[in-house]
């Protein structure tokens, strides 16, 4: 298996961003690949697997992260942090009750 | 490099490794490690982070089990962090190439994301820097473990670094190693403020937040005379600084030599020079510098530092270590000028406790409290000068009851057959205006005034000092105040009371001319400025100050008359004006 880079560009959708909770799960996610995962915010690159590197990215709704990860596994890696941003980080049901 | 504005609230220079004290009282200590020690460190780092990780662990699972998983998400994310690789890398790199302990790493490290944290404009970052200082305390508390330090356990010299330290904190620090105080909050008048003056230390307050951006072990430089806190210096300060120390040294030795001259005029008119103090040991610093007595001896600490109220032993052996050292010289005993709520622990809070039960006011509604105080008082009067003071006074019966209670404890301590000065001299502090409004009938009953600055500024100008949105109004050179100075001055003169002037305005060569001008003959002083207030009175004569007074006593603000001082005392003394 080649180790190739693979990335790929998704918008923040969920209300309050990436605050705690969701940089947890992300971090989690991406630390179950052994690839490096590394997230770009205007062109602040930042550790996906730090979950203190995360946090100041200070990624709010509408933030654009380019996700881009280094290894083995890193289509499978960036293809589920991607569906991760996507799903809001499962935050947006609760939301429906408001 | 970072730098501070605060007041300067006691004059010099310290420049030491910061001892930073949060609410729990933490002292970080020594910033570096041996190399050979590196492996160990990294694995008590290890140790800690793995019972850290435990104990919130053990939260999250609490937390989860009673309120719910969404609950208990919180401490996973604590978890997270505290676990961050990121961290854990930038730890080893700080332990391992630059020898730094791991406390201090670990609060350099921590410290560095809360501020970024902070400076990030998102409000849901906010609660993401409580969680780092959390994570910060609960590492260090581990690594510390036992060897967690108090602060009178303090054994390397020390910058201390406080929000606002407590007159129980300043009175238990082990003075022989703080070199420095600057504190977030308070003013002059602060109890960090006299405690720095007390022990002659710089000491800067009212800085605003800075403790978040500086780690124990940090290099800081308190500058006392301009009011600066300098965190992290650049090579080229710490060598302007320490020049300056060295021009600091050499003034001191030039005022050394002005030690056993008299404070008297130019044209023969002698002055006298008390000193203020705080504790007993202060005295030496009086004695040294050729003081004529003690002005103003405060006798809170002996309520502060005690965990129970002094009883009249305690009192009767600072007072008679006090008499004993000075001799036959005069010492000024102000009874006690607490709060309420810094005596009795189940006070009741006050919304404006300025205004409300302090000083004078609670001895004489606490008379059991003040009996002990003045029987104390009274016995050591038999071992030299010794002369009481009762702060606060706003009316005349106020005065009259004191004095009763005094009166009374005298007689039972004749019926015991205590030896005792029968005519000990008993004065009063003139710092409330409506004293002021009615001196001429306090000079009919007291054998001498005391004027404190401090206080008639502050019921003045209806100013607290320590409040930074209005310590612009506080100022002891408004012409109102010195009105009132004048006034009390005057009705003294008439009835041939002596008259005293103490506080931070006293202590200020700017405004000795003025103070002589006004008709002062009695200054009480910090120790530590009698060198320099003596060398302008040996400057200066007598009508030379009447026309500096004349002339300010036109002037309408007090910017004005602290320009037109500074100007006059560059014409006299111009080594003493920067």
């Amino acid at each position: 298996m080649a180790n190739g880079t693979f990335s790929r560009t998704v918008v923040v959708t969920n209300p309050q961003g990436v605050h705690a909770r969701p940089a947890d799960m992300f971090v989690k996610l991406a630390s179950q690949y052994e690839s490096k995962i590394e997230v770009i915010k205007d062109g602040e690159r930042v550790d996906g697997k730090s979950i203190l590197a995360m946090l100041t990215l200070a990624a709010v709704e509408g933030t654009t992260l380019k996700l881009e990860g280094t290894g083995p596994d890193a289509e499978a890696a960036v293809a589920a942090l991607a569906e991760l941003v996507l799903r809001d980080f499962d935050e947006n049901e609760p939301l429906t009750n408001k | 490099m970072q730098k501070l504005q605060g007041i300067a609230v006691s004059p010099g220079v310290a420049m030491g490794e910061a001892l930073v004290m949060d609410n729990e009282g933490f002292r970080i200590p020594r910033r570096f490690v041996a190399r050979d020690a590196v492996e160990h460190e990294l694995e008590r780092l290890d140790q800690a982070i793995r019972a850290a990780g435990e104990e919130i662990d053990a939260n999250r699972q609490a937390v989860s089990r009673e309120l719910g998983d969404q609950y208990g998400a919180v401490f996973s994310a604590h978890l997270q962090m505290l676990r961050d690789p990121a961290l854990r890398i930038e730890l080893d790199e700080m332990i391992r190439q630059r020898h730094y302990s791991p406390e201090y790493a670990v609060s350099r490290a921590l410290r560095r994301y809360a501020k970024v944290f902070q400076s990030i404009e998102s409000s849901y970052l906010a609660e993401r820097v409580n969680d780092i200082f959390d994570i910060e305390k609960r590492l260090l508390r581990n690594l510390l473990g036992r060897r967690r330090e108090e602060l009178s356990q303090v054994i390397s010299p020390v910058v201390v670094l406080a929000h606002n330290l407590t007159p129980s904190e300043t009175a238990n620090l082990n003075r022989e190693f703080v070199r420095g105080f600057a504190t977030e909050i308070g003013g002059p008048g602060s109890h960090t403020a006299i405690v720095a003056e007390g022990m002659e230390i710089p000491a800067v307050v009212g800085t605003g937040p800075f403790l978040t951006d500086v780690s124990g072990g940090d290099l800081v430089i308190i500058d006392g005379d301009l009011g600066l806190v300098i965190l992290q210096p650049d090579e080229e300060t710490i060598a302007r600084y320490r020049h300056e120390a060295a021009e600091h040294v050499s003034r001191a030795t030039q005022l050394e030599a002005l030690k056993e001259l008299p404070a008297e005029t130019a044209d023969g008119v002698r002055i006298e020079l008390f000193g203020n103090i705080e504790f007993p040991h202060e005295v030496r610093h009086c004695v040294e510098r050729g003081s004529d007595g003690i002005g103003l001896y405060r006798t809170e600490f002996l309520y502060l530092g005690a965990a129970s109220e002094p009883d009249e032993a305690v009192h009767y052996e600072a007072y008679a270590s006090v008499m004993n050292e000075m001799h036959d010289r005069p010492v000024i005993i102000r009874t006690c000028d607490l709060g309420a709520d810094k005596v009795s622990h189940d006070a009741e809070e006050t919304r404006n406790p300025t205004l409300g039960l302090r000083s004078i006011r609670l001895s004489l509604k606490n008379l059991p409290l003040f009996r002990v105080q003045l029987r104390a008082l009274v016995r050591a009067s038999a071992l030299g000068d010794l002369r009481i003071m009762f702060p606060l006074i706003s009316t005349l019966l106020e005065l009259r009851q004191a004095k009763m209670v005094l009166a009374d404890v005298m007689e039972d301590l004749d019926e015991e057959g205590v030896k005792f000065n029968h005519q000990l001299p008993v004065g009063m502090m003139v710092e409330v205006p409506a004293a002021v409004l009615m001196i001429d009938h306090f000079v009919d009953e007291v054998d001498f005034l005391s004027i404190g600055t401090n206080d008639l500024t502050q019921y003045t100008l209806a100013a607290d000092r320590s409040n930074k949105d209005v310590a612009g109004l506080y100022s002891s050179a408004d012409p109102a105040v010195l009105r009132l100075i004048r006034m009390a001055i005057t009705a003294a003169d008439l009835k041939q009371v002596p008259v005293n002037i103490c506080g931070q305005m006293s202590g200020n060569s700017l405004y000795t001319l003025l103070l002589l001008g006004l008709g002062l003959r009695r200054l009480s002083v910090p120790p530590s400025t009698i060198p320099e207030i003596k060398m302008v009175c040996r400057t200066v004569t007598i009508p030379q100050c009447q026309r500096v007074a004349d002339h300010v006593m036109t002037l309408e603000n007090s910017r004005d008359i602290k320009n037109y001082l500074r100007d006059e005392l560059k014409k006299v003394v111009p080594q003493l004006v920067s």
